[in-house]
């Protein structure tokens, strides 16, 4: 339907409109960075007092997507909480959303750069990184092949910015699903150095694929 | 009090005699408010008291007042809106004080004064200090503010006019009502220059106490005139480079010129024109806000020292330093307002008593036409304004948690404080309190932890949770928020600084464009770190670098003005003769607006269907009846694909024609699409993103490093559409929407032009209409981000992937 599908190292993929990767032959959903927590961190640090709703934003549109997938497995590729801290505090509501959504599936949480280690108290269980066929999944990229999350790609498009999978030779990246997320331009030199060439996916109402790489 | 002896030798001495508001000033009793022209020594009016004052106190023999005991402590402050002008007053103070040997101290206060100086005035304050309203903001939240102004006897308010035009004004205000209460029977004096309602800026300034207006002598009328030019304005834009040759003249004639023109970008465009004609090398200088400071500095020095024949600005000398020398202004483009213009011509001439000589220079057809009303507005002294509404809650907001970093508060305490402010004299507890809830606890309606705290009450009084949280909110003192801008400077080690560019702008270069900045063009090299290296390469055709800042809509009055004009066959005799043809060419094609009639028209043009309104309620407002008019063109499936609005129109282009507007102008169904539909707008999200940074929920200064764009951070736009989904009821959304009603969506001008107009005229077309031609010319179109938007999205990407031989891959 609203996504865009394409072949990585003999893996069919789906780079779904919402951010999410989804493998269809061994039903795995993979979403990066969802940042759960974050105004959470923020208010118990002493910064601005953020509106406490990223993570029913974000589970919102995980449930859409469980719903409409039905994986077998949910992978969370890094920084799934803004810290630790924050995954014990989780508001209530967020937590016990969670629990439903992890029953009678696969739930792993890969370690981030916030989220180094396992969340207490949550369904799922912890993983450094995971193989999917020949690729790893992992949080930042690191010997390809791989998929990755960590730098919440985005590319312009007919005027808008929009969050973005970046598809190159070695390296997949996918955009960051929470809520309250910045992006990094895929032309910033830390992504050009992952995909020098390839594609990126915006996500929006529906994917859609354009080339990246020098300019024309 | 009257002027003392050794005052009255001095000006006597300077062969000066004291103009009758000088001393009126000094023998009021309360505070007051000074309404006068540029020229009128009117920074001395506002000085002289606390000088005599403090030589009274400085004698020994002397009239000690009030017991108090001899000098010590502050006196005076001066609040200015610009940083310039308290070094230029400090400067002016420095000869009466040593002339009369008052041996006082006078020191500024600003953005710019370093820790030391700082540290300083707080142990030991001079008896006058001059600052801005954010210093003073700033000053007001240390602990030991009750100490520094608690023996303040005077307050000097320079520039009041466009201080109230502001919340920075709203701020000061409240910083005031703060000084009252530390200070019982300080003496307040605001400046102002000629304004429409002196009433209600003395409201706006006014304590517990009335406030008596002095006005002086508003001088002789001032000589003002169109510049006549050789080629006729152009259909539509904004340059005015039509008439280079006769300002060039101009220029040599006068000994001094400021050239004022509306936005940035063409203050750029017409600097770069000029230069292009200026056979004769004058010494001509730019000036705008996104210049660098020191660029700016060099400018204002080389002005002062009488070294510039013109200079080419912006609003950015709207204010500040009296430059004896102007003797001409040439505003170029329409004025927008009245009493702008006004003031601006009296930027012209600043000896009093002497006539201002200003030309004006109309950018296109539709402006001679606004030229010419204001012209008539302006030699019938016919001031316009608009009424200032009540005082933001953002600020609020902001003041409270200031309030919280100087000391812990008692609530009650605070709104009875706060309802002394002018601007604050009709907020409701509740909606102080709904102010210091989100202050307190972000105001959220899901209250689930105890962490969302930055105030808590402890024994009756609120308080910092975390006390270390003050430097952070000190770190983001102020209400001016500004596009998030990058800088410009010149390639290598420590090259030079240029100014500033919109971010938005930033990210549409690539490496080898080249653009326009600070009158020479110049090639991107690379970006990084918020920072764009370029080097000079004045050989390439520039971009044009955009500053969206905001857009000074045309007064409800001046568009009154214009549509009579234009309305009014018989007077438009007063018009450039071009002009006159385009009117006429208009009434035989299609009709005229007039008063009581709204016009509007239905043509096709390059393959699209055209609606043209003519409604004359400025650009926000016709911005906003865009967006509402083209959403009910898109649910009748006329396949609306965008408009755009000036002062005067609105031109809307869709795959159909739209045949019957009437019923898409309905007041009921468009208020009905203001409330669901346009909260999701553009407009609306810049304007939160304005509210939630005055307000503390954004903040722009970070210790120790500067925002960067990148992944640590995200746009405001995420949490105003959070807030509408999960918590609609939201003060800050409350603010937002409050707010852009009056201002940038300005709905209260759409339902006045239904009000005015009990006629509509709507005429179907075979082409375009002689008024219709410049709108097509003009820029700032608003594409609509419909079903539309996603095809076009898949048609550039699919364009792309062909290009790069992409097509059916996946």
């Amino acid at each position: 339907m609203s996504g865009y599908a394409f072949d990585f190292h003999a893996l069919r993929l789906e780079a779904r409109a919402s951010g999410a990767l989804w493998w269809p032959e061994g039903g795995w959903l993979i979403v990066a960075d969802l940042h759960l927590g974050k105004s959470e961190r923020m208010a118990r640090r002493g910064g601005p007092l953020l509106p406490p709703y990223e993570g029913l934003a974000t589970l919102e549109r995980l449930v859409a997507e469980i719903a409409a997938l039905q994986p077998r497995r949910v992978v969370s590729l890094g920084d799934g909480f803004d810290d630790l801290a924050a995954a014990e505090a989780l508001d209530p509501q967020v937590a016990s959303a969670l629990s439903r959504l992890a029953q009678g599936r696969d739930w792993l949480w890969i370690g981030g750069n916030h989220d180094p280690g396992a969340p207490a108290g949550l369904p799922g269980t912890a993983a450094e990184s995971l193989m999917l066929g020949g690729v790893a999944l992992r949080h930042e990229a690191g010997p390809g092949p791989d998929i990755s999350g960590h730098f919440h790609p985005v590319v312009r498009l007919a005027g808008e910015r929009r969050r973005a999978f970046l598809l190159g030779r070695d390296h997949l990246l996918l955009p960051a699903f929470g809520a309250y997320t910045g992006g990094l331009s895929h032309d910033d030199p830390a992504l050009r150095a992952l995909v020098p060439h390839g594609l990126a996916v915006a996500c929006g109402r529906r994917a859609i694929a354009l080339p990246v790489g020098p300019r024309r | 009090m009257i002027l003392p002896p050794a005052f009255q030798d001095w000006f006597a001495r300077r062969g000066w005699q004291p103009h009758p508001h000088q001393l009126a000033l000094l023998a009021a009793q309360g505070d007051s408010l000074l309404i006068a022209p540029t020229g009128g020594g009117k920074t001395l009016a506002g000085f002289l008291p606390s000088l005599v004052e403090l030589a009274r106190v400085a004698r020994p023999d002397g009239y000690l007042e009030n017991g108090k005991s001899g000098r010590g402590g502050l006196h005076t402050l001066y609040v200015s809106p610009l940083k310039a002008l308290t070094a230029d007053i400090g400067r002016n103070l420095a000869r009466p004080v040593a002339e009369l040997g008052l041996g006082i101290r006078v020191e500024d206060r600003t953005g710019d004064t370093g820790q030391g100086q700082r540290r300083r005035q707080r142990v030991d304050p001079p008896d006058i200090l001059l600052t801005t309203p954010e210093s003073l903001a700033l000053m007001l939240s240390y602990p030991e503010a009750p100490a520094i102004f608690g023996g303040l006897r005077r307050v000097v308010l320079d520039e009041l006019h466009a201080l109230a035009e502001s919340k920075r004004g709203d701020q000061l205000m409240l910083g005031l009502a703060r000084l009252r209460r530390l200070a019982p029977g300080l003496r307040v004096t605001g400046l102002s220059a000629t304004v429409e309602d002196p009433q209600a800026l003395a409201g706006f300034m006014a304590g517990t106490a009335s406030v008596e207006i002095v006005e002086a002598d508003p001088g002789p009328d001032p000589d003002i005139a169109m510049l006549p030019t050789a080629r006729p304005a152009p259909w539509s834009g904004g340059g005015g480079h039509h008439a280079i040759p006769e300002v060039l003249a101009a220029i040599r004639e006068a000994r001094t010129t400021i050239i004022f023109i509306n936005t940035r970008a063409q203050a750029e465009l017409f600097f770069q024109a000029l230069w292009a004609q200026n056979d004769e090398n004058l010494p001509i200088g730019l000036h705008h806000g996104s210049l660098a400071r020191e660029q700016r500095a060099r400018v204002e020095a080389a002005m002062a020292a009488g070294e510039l024949r013109a200079v080419v600005a912006t609003g950015s000398l709207d204010l500040g330093i009296d430059w004896g020398a102007v003797d001409l202004v040439i505003q170029v483009g329409a004025p927008k307002n009245v009493k702008r213009l006004v003031q601006r011509i009296g930027r012209a001439n600043h000896r009093y008593n002497a006539p201002s000589k200003a030309r004006i220079v109309p950018a296109n057809r539709f402006e001679q036409i606004e030229c010419v009303a204001a012209l008539e507005a302006v030699r019938e002294r016919d001031l316009d304004g608009d009424p200032r509404g009540p005082g933001p809650l953002d600020v609020l907001c902001q003041h409270i948690l200031l309030t919280a970093c100087a000391a812990p508060f008692d609530a009650d305490a605070l709104y009875a404080e706060v309802v002394t402010a002018g601007p604050y004299r009709g907020l409701t507890r509740a909606d102080f309190d709904a102010c210091l809830d989100f202050a307190a606890t972000g105001g959220y309606a899901l209250r689930a932890y105890d962490r969302w705290q930055r105030l808590m009450l402890r024994n009756g009084l609120w308080q910092l949770r975390d006390p270390r949280a003050a430097k952070l909110l000190r770190m983001n003192v102020g209400t001016i928020v500004e596009a998030e801008m990058v800088r410009v400077r010149l390639r290598g080690r420590g090259g030079a600084p240029l100014g500033e560019v919109e971010e938005a702008f930033a990210a549409s270069l690539t490496p080898g464009d080249s653009f326009l900045i600070g009158g020479r063009v110049v090639r991107m090299d690379a970006m990084r770190e918020m920072v764009i290296e370029v080097t000079p390469d004045p050989s390439r055709q520039p971009k044009i670098a955009v500053y969206s800042g905001v857009k000074l809509a045309m007064s409800t009055q001046l568009s009154h003005r214009v549509l009579a004009l234009i309305g009014d066959p018989a007077r438009h005799g007063a018009l450039p003769e071009q002009t006159r043809d385009w009117l006429d060419l208009q009434a035989r094609v299609s009709a005229l607006p007039r008063p009581g009639l709204l016009l509007s028209e239905s043509f096709p043009h390059a393959g699209l269907w055209h609606f043209a309104l003519y409604g004359f309620a400025g650009r926000n407002a016709l911005q906003t009846l865009g967006l509402l008019l083209t959403r009910a063109m898109e649910e009748a499936g006329l396949g609306p694909l965008g408009f755009l609005s000036t002062d005067y129109a609105l031109l809307a282009w869709s795959l159909d024609p739209l045949r019957d507007p009437s019923p898409l102008l309905d007041r009921a169904r468009l208020r009905a699409g203001l409330g669901d539909w346009l909260g999701g707008n553009a407009v609306m999200k810049r304007t939160f993103r304005n509210i939630a940074t005055v307000a503390g929920l954004i903040q722009r200064n970070m210790p120790g490093q500067r925002k960067t764009g990148r992944q640590a951070t995200f746009s405001s736009d995420i949490l105003y559409d959070t807030l509408r989904k999960y918590d609609p009821g939201h003060l800050l959304l409350r603010i937002t929407a409050e707010e852009a009603g009056r201002g940038l969506v300005d709905f209260g001008r759409i339902e006045e032009m239904l009000d005015r107009s009990p006629r509509r005229a709507h005429r179907m077309l075979d082409r375009v209409s002689p008024m219709a031609a410049p709108l097509l010319l003009e820029v700032g179109r608003v594409p609509i981000r419909g079903e539309g938007r996603e095809r076009l999205a898949q048609i550039e990407a699919a364009a792309l992937m062909a290009e790069a031989g992409l097509e059916g891959i996946a």
